[in-house]
This record gives C-alpha cells, structure tokens and sequence, in this order.
C-alpha cells in the first residue's frame, strides 16, 4: 500500500468487498465505543483516509504490551488497522536491526516530519542514561529527537504513562512517563499492564477517522474508554450497593459472585473498559474471574498498599472521614482518585479537526 | 469434589448478580420499533457498550427468540443474522476468519444493511460477469 493509496482503495485492491468493509466499519464503531449509528460517517471517513507513519519506541518495558495487541482476539479489524498505517520503526517486530533499523527511524521522521504518530511503551530512566539504550543511543536521547517531529505521541501501558512497574518504589533507574519529558506535543495516554489491545486500536482508527486525537481525561487517558470506572461498570455492583460482600477468597459471598471490594478491588478507583470490553475473546475480565481489580490503568499502582487491601485504608493521605466501613467505600474511592488525578499534569487535546457532529453532517 | 464442579456452583450462583438491564433493553427496542413503523427510523444497538452479567444477555436473546430469517455471510470472516420472532427486530454477530466474536448488535429495521448487495460490489460482479462473457 503506497502512502498516497487511501484505505478504501487499498482494501479493494485485496479483494475486500463493500459489504466486508461495511462490516469491519461496524466492529470499528463497537471498537471505539461509538454508537452504531455511526456507521455510516465511519465508512465515508475511513473509505478517504491516508496512511500515517507510525514510530514505536519501546524503552524499559517487559513486551506485554506488544504481546497484548499482537495477540488480540480480533485480528481481522486490527490486522487491517495495521494495514492502514505504516509501521516505520518498531524494534522487536522488525527485521532489520542496529544500523539499519536507525536508518529506518530516521527517514521516516525526515519523511514524514510533523505528520507521523509516535507510539512509546515502557518507561524512560534518568537515573543513568546506560539503564536502557537502543543502538547505543539512550531512551530520553532518542524520544526527545523523536518526539520533536511527532504530530502526537501515544504512551502506551502504564510505565510510558505513569512510570509503571519500573518507576515503583524505591525506582532504582529514575524512571519517569513518557508526559515528564515531553510537554509541548499533544499526548494519549492508554495506561494499563497491559493495556487491552483494541484501546490501542480505537485510538488509531480514531486519528484516521477524524484526523485528531480523542477527547481525554485529566490523566490524558482517551474517555471513550476510560470514562468510567471499572465499579461503575461492574456487573457485580449490586451487591455492593446492597452491601454484599466477600470477605475471602472461599467463603460464601465468594462462591456467591458477592462483591469483591473487602478483597481489595480497586474498582472504584480504577478507569478502563475492562468490565465491558473484556478480555480473551470478550469472555470474561478479572472480576468476573473472581480476582479483585489490582488498578493497573492507574498512577503508581504498584505502589498503592497492597493489592488484597481494601481501598478503604489506603497508605496515602486521605480524609479519613472516607477512609472508615464499607458504606464509605464510594467516598474513600472518590478521595483515592482525586489523590491519584491531582499527580498528573493535565494533558492538552489539541488539533480538532473533524468531530462526530461534523461526519453526521455528512460533507 | 473436583475443581470443575466448584466452578460449575460458583457460575450457577453468580447468576444472582444481576445488572437489571434486559428489561429495559427490551423497552428500548419497543420503541425502536415503534419508530420504525411511524418514520422508518433504524436503530442499532451495541451488546459489548452495555453492562450485562454473564447470563444476561443469554436472557435477552432468549426473550427475542428467533424468527424466520437466519442467513449466513462470508465477508471477512462469517456474520449471523437473525431475525427475532419479533419481526423488525434482528441480531447480528461478526466473527473475525477464527470464528470468535468481534461484535454483536441488535438491529431494529426493515432489512439490515449487510444482507442487501451492495452498489460497488454490483458494479464490481458486472465487471467481472461482462470479462467472463467477453
């Protein structure tokens, strides 16, 4: 597929037919959150739309974000959202390697300068440029000359977002997000260990439908995906309301699917899709799988006080008229995420070009 | 007892949980219908957007039955469409080429798109039926 090629063309040319089109336009919308009626608006957008050239940088990271996007349960709509962009730089899918694999990066951001996407997964140590290098080059060397011709920059997984896992304490390498280094290109922070694969996705089909990045919250997390709370979502939620509770992993309100709040669930205060998107082929997600939420898509969860303790007696400074019983607990969950909110610099969304309003205009 | 009977009465009490959703889906789709027969209005909505307990959207499908429609399209992997015995009123599941679910919706129409030809494929089927002839 040549850059000037549009998707429309290029998947007719594989022999996709309209009404396959129209089909993978369907999953796209469910895959965005969008309402189906959007379909249509979807069609028209991505039938025009152009391939992006995408950089992904991977610095210190464990691959499971890589692992949880290239082994997600619908490759047919995400093969063909990788159809659509140009991978121009990604060190552990690509075969070139040192020299060459630099020489790639470096005439796709010369090519493509102030056009191309850049993705990051893993943290950025600053502690000592020799924690992590690629080619020689350190990670905060090679994202600040990356990032510079960057249209927007995408952390994806909670240690390019928050820090992560490496920048839990006491953070031997210095690691810091990826938001602590560069602050003057719009950033989209898909946070999670991992993060779930048609998040990552939807963000890209969202900059090829509307050509901008989506709205976000205060954390710079997409809110299509991340606007609600995996409580707020749970199906499980009854039983909290009505104060139902596991108290162990094998009592009788664990074997009755009770809520798992007492066992730590960090649900209130925890924003992913995962109670509705789920994950292995939408079968099922941690709560459903009777494990509390350990609150991966958030700041510093590593680091939270425990995943089996209730967020009621959190170790951070919290009010503690909210930190008493489990009638609180929503108090308590509103308090934590405020705490964890107020870390965070505000991300800025910028570049509106088309909104939804616009494509049901039509043009 | 084995580990596959403990979760076997783990799923069948989970089942208590519910998230009181089916009811009102199916007034949702009432007036979908509704709009349907007064302005021709189509309505579709998503399965994966809502919060439904694991047995509840069997539920739901269950209450809508099936019709007397069910056809089966091979267009980047196979699509179901059914209509419920609620005329007007269809499901619709994509599959990717592994046969797993990528989407799952619930259609309130006349006749859903997918199922009618489509201009550029006509238009692409003439082409090639014109070549063979030729």
């Amino acid at each position: 597929m040549s850059k000037d090629e549009t998707l429309g063309e290029a998947l007719r040319r594989q022999g996709v037919t309209r009404r396959g089109f129209l089909k993978f336009c369907a999953a796209t919308a469910s895959m965005m959150a969008l309402p189906p009626s959007m379909v249509p608006a979807i069609a028209a957008a991505l039938e025009k739309a152009r391939r992006p050239s995408v950089i992904w940088l991977s610095f210190q990271e464990c691959t499971g974000c890589i692992e949880s996007l290239t082994r997600s349960h619908s490759p047919t709509v995400e093969g063909l959202i990788f159809d659509a962009i140009s991978l121009d730089y990604q060190h552990a899918l690509q075969a070139a390697a040192g020299s060459a694999a630099e020489a790639a990066r470096e005439t796709a951001m010369e090519e493509n300068y102030g056009k191309y996407i850049l993705i990051v997964d893993g943290s950025i140590p600053l502690a000592n440029p020799g924690y992590s290098t690629i080619a020689g080059i350190s990670n905060l060397a090679m994202l600040e000359e990356t990032a510079k011709g960057a249209a927007a920059v995408v952390s994806m997984g909670s240690c390019a977002a928050f820090g992560g896992i490496p920048k839990a304490k006491p953070n031997p390498t210095g690691a810091v997000s990826v938001g602590d280094i560069i602050k003057d290109k719009p950033i989209i922070n898909v946070p999670g260990c991992p993060p779930i694969p048609v998040v990552i996705t939807g963000v890209l089909a969202h900059f090829l439908i509307f050509g901008t990045i989506p709205e976000l919250d205060a954390l710079g997390r997409p809110m299509a995906y991340y606007g609600q709370s995996i409580h707020d979502r749970c199906y499980r939620r009854p039983f909290y309301d009505k104060g139902k509770f596991a108290n162990t992993f094998d009592d009788e309100g664990a074997k009755k699917g009770w809520c798992l709040y007492k066992l730590g669930c960090k649900g209130p205060t925890t924003y992913n899709a995962c109670a509705t998107t789920k994950w292995n082929d939408g079968t099922s997600f941690p709560i459903e799988a009777g494990h509390p939420c350990l609150g991966c898509s958030e700041p510093d969860f590593w680091d939270g006080g425990g995943f089996y303790k209730a967020i009621s007696t959190p170790t951070e400074d919290i009010p503690k008229a909210a930190i008493y019983a489990v009638g609180a607990g929503a108090a308590a969950g509103l308090a934590l995420g405020a705490l964890n909110r107020a870390k965070r610099d505000k991300a800025v969304a910028e570049h509106v070009k088309t909104t939804i309003d616009d494509l049901e205009k039509g043009d | 007892m084995s580990c596959m009977t403990d979760t076997a009465v783990l799923k069948v009490e989970a089942t208590a949980s519910l998230t009181h959703n089916v009811q009102p889906l199916l007034h949702e789709i009432r007036h979908a219908l509704v709009k349907l027969l007064d302005d021709g209005s189509y309505t579709a909505i998503d399965l994966r957007s809502l919060p439904l307990a694991p047995v509840e959207e069997e539920q739901l499908l269950d209450k809508l039955g099936q019709g007397e429609v069910y056809a089966r399209l091979h267009a980047l992997g196979p699509t179901e469409i059914v209509e419920t015995r609620f005329p007007g009123v269809w499901v619709v599941v994509h599959f990717n080429n592994d046969n797993e679910v990528i989407g799952r919706f619930i259609e309130i129409c006349d006749t859903p798109a997918l199922l009618r030809s489509q201009q550029d494929d006509i238009r692409q089927g003439l082409e090639q039926l014109q070549s063979q002839l030729a």
